[in-house]
């Protein structure tokens, strides 16, 4: 909690470390949307696939698009980017400042006047904080996408056609709080990631925990916040 | 080199006497880790330009006590002045305006692994001299590794640098913001007899250039004799002995001639 609180007072005072947010931002995003990508293709193509054959047996295909969209964009398709940032990014940063500690890299920004939380840890979750819901707008439409290949194996549609239907479900309600839900999901992975480096302890062996409980820590609460919004949205409609 | 092995030790003489105000003063530092108590009520101090050399065994309190001057450490009891300030009653962001003041460079050097030896230089140049220009902030650099000798060393990463070339980098970063204070955390730790004499040689005309006071904490005794205006003997958190290299050369105390011989 002191660690969230000292996030919190120092990110709210500038000047900020620009070059170093806009690297993190690169690292964050631009490196995470291959596998972002290709796995909410194959999320979308599946997710299809297996449906059909009981919205087949309910004569219902032509709601496929729609089922799809409304799983992809409300559930699936944030926490699945959520969870393989906290993977590629959280264990990521776990590794690098618990790596920085055991090798007294952070003490040494420490002693020449540079605040290492500010430009380690409010710089990282940050950038989390703003490229996962970036990267969750782009899983969501890729997903789309793999569901119309999927939608073609069997039944003939046109990209146009699959998108009109599919958006014709999705309401503001299905848009808006997994938006904001991934805001939570970035920051948490990115405090996460950075909170098992920063107090991981001397020795090489550290790290590799620091990497490991912060995948750990970061996915159990991205469920967490998951069902928080869950019950959230639900109250509100 | 026996020739400049007497030059050295008649600087060092010369250096003793134009010893004037302290720019370290320790009294009573008492610092525990649980129960553990590490440093047992130290008295110290450190003239300007003078490098004073502490000697003791690993676990007696070495690390402790310079990382107390950067407020690495809070110490439990005593009083510390550095440059006429204390870092444990200080503020954050005067704690920091009091570090610029202060070098320190570490056992493994802690060089930046993601940056370049180029960008090592310049990050503290960065955070620090905003209004340099970039020119200025070059010519630094290429100030710094010439002193050094690892001009050639500049877009290297440090995972390409053997230990003696990575001490040299950290050396280089710390005194690009020309600390006024040295802090030598077991400088020549790791190194072979050359490479270890090469940086101490490189401590003193460090320490000549620009006029710097220092604390070297070593286990080497080639680094302490040639470094060392004056050596401290810290045992178990306490100090036993204090002179110059020769005086506890001379020694009596068992303990104490078992670094010599």
């Amino acid at each position: 909690m002191s660690f969230a609180g000292r996030y919190f007072r120092e990110v709210l005072r500038p000047p900020y470390e620009w070059r170093e947010i806009f690297y993190q931002c690169y690292l964050v995003g631009y490196k995470s949307t291959f596998l972002i990508g290709l796995t909410a293709f194959i999320m979308g193509m599946v997710l299809t696939i297996q449906t059909r054959p009981s919205m087949a047996d309910f004569g219902a295909i032509s709601l496929i698009p729609g089922m799809v969209s409304v799983s992809v964009v409300r559930e699936i398709g944030p926490v699945i980017t959520a969870l393989i940032c906290c993977g590629k990014v959280g264990s990521r940063m776990g590794a690098e400042l618990g790596s920085m500690k055991v090798t007294e890299q952070i003490d040494a920004m420490e002693v020449s006047a540079i605040n290492p939380f500010r430009y380690l840890v409010v710089t990282r979750t940050l950038a989390t904080t703003l490229m996962i819901p970036l990267l969750t707008i782009l899983a969501d439409a890729i997903a789309l996408f793999g569901g119309y290949i999927a939608m073609n194996i069997h039944d003939a549609t046109t990209l146009r056609h699959f998108f009109v239907a599919a958006f014709a479900h999705l309401e503001f309600i299905d848009v808006f709080p997994a938006i904001i839900k991934s805001f939570f999901f970035g920051f948490v992975i990115g405090l996460i990631g950075c909170y098992k480096g920063y107090r991981a302890r001397r020795g090489t062996e550290s790290v590799g925990v620091a990497a490991n409980s912060a995948v750990v820590a970061g996915s159990l609460a991205v469920f967490v916040i998951d069902m928080l919004a869950v019950q959230i949205t639900d109250i509100l409609t | 080199m026996t020739e400049q092995t007497n030059d050295i030790a008649e600087q060092k003489r010369v250096a003793r006497n134009e010893h004037h105000e302290p720019v370290i003063t320790i009294r009573g530092l008492k610092k525990s880790f649980k129960d553990h108590e590490v440093l047992k009520g130290v008295d110290l101090e450190v003239r300007k330009g003078e490098n004073l050399v502490i000697l003791g065994k690993s676990g007696s309190g070495k690390s402790v006590l310079i990382k107390c001057l950067v407020g690495l450490e809070r110490p439990d009891e005593g009083e510390i002045k550095v440059l006429g300030q204390d870092p444990s009653t200080l503020k954050y962001d005067e704690l920091n305006v009091l570090r610029v003041r202060v070098g320190f460079l570490f056992q493994n050097a802690a060089l930046y692994d993601s940056m370049t030896v180029k960008e090592n230089l310049l990050f503290p140049l960065r955070m620090h001299k905003k209004t340099m220009t970039q020119e200025k902030k070059d010519a630094r650099i290429m100030e710094m590794l010439e002193n050094v000798g690892l001009e050639d060393a500049i877009d290297q990463l440090p995972s390409r640098l053997s230990g003696g070339q990575s001490k040299r980098i950290g050396l280089a970063r710390t005194l690009i913001l020309r600390p006024e204070i040295m802090l030598y955390d077991e400088p020549t730790t790791g190194l072979d007899t050359g490479t270890s004499r090469e940086i101490s040689e490189l401590m003193i005309r460090t320490k000549k250039k620009y006029n710097i006071s220092s604390i070297t904490i070593t286990h080497d005794m080639l680094c302490a004799k040639l470094t060392a205006d004056r050596i401290i003997m810290l045992r178990e958190g306490v100090i036993i002995a204090e002179g110059s290299y020769e005086e506890l050369e001379k020694s009596r105390d068992e303990w104490i001639r078992s670094f010599f011989y």
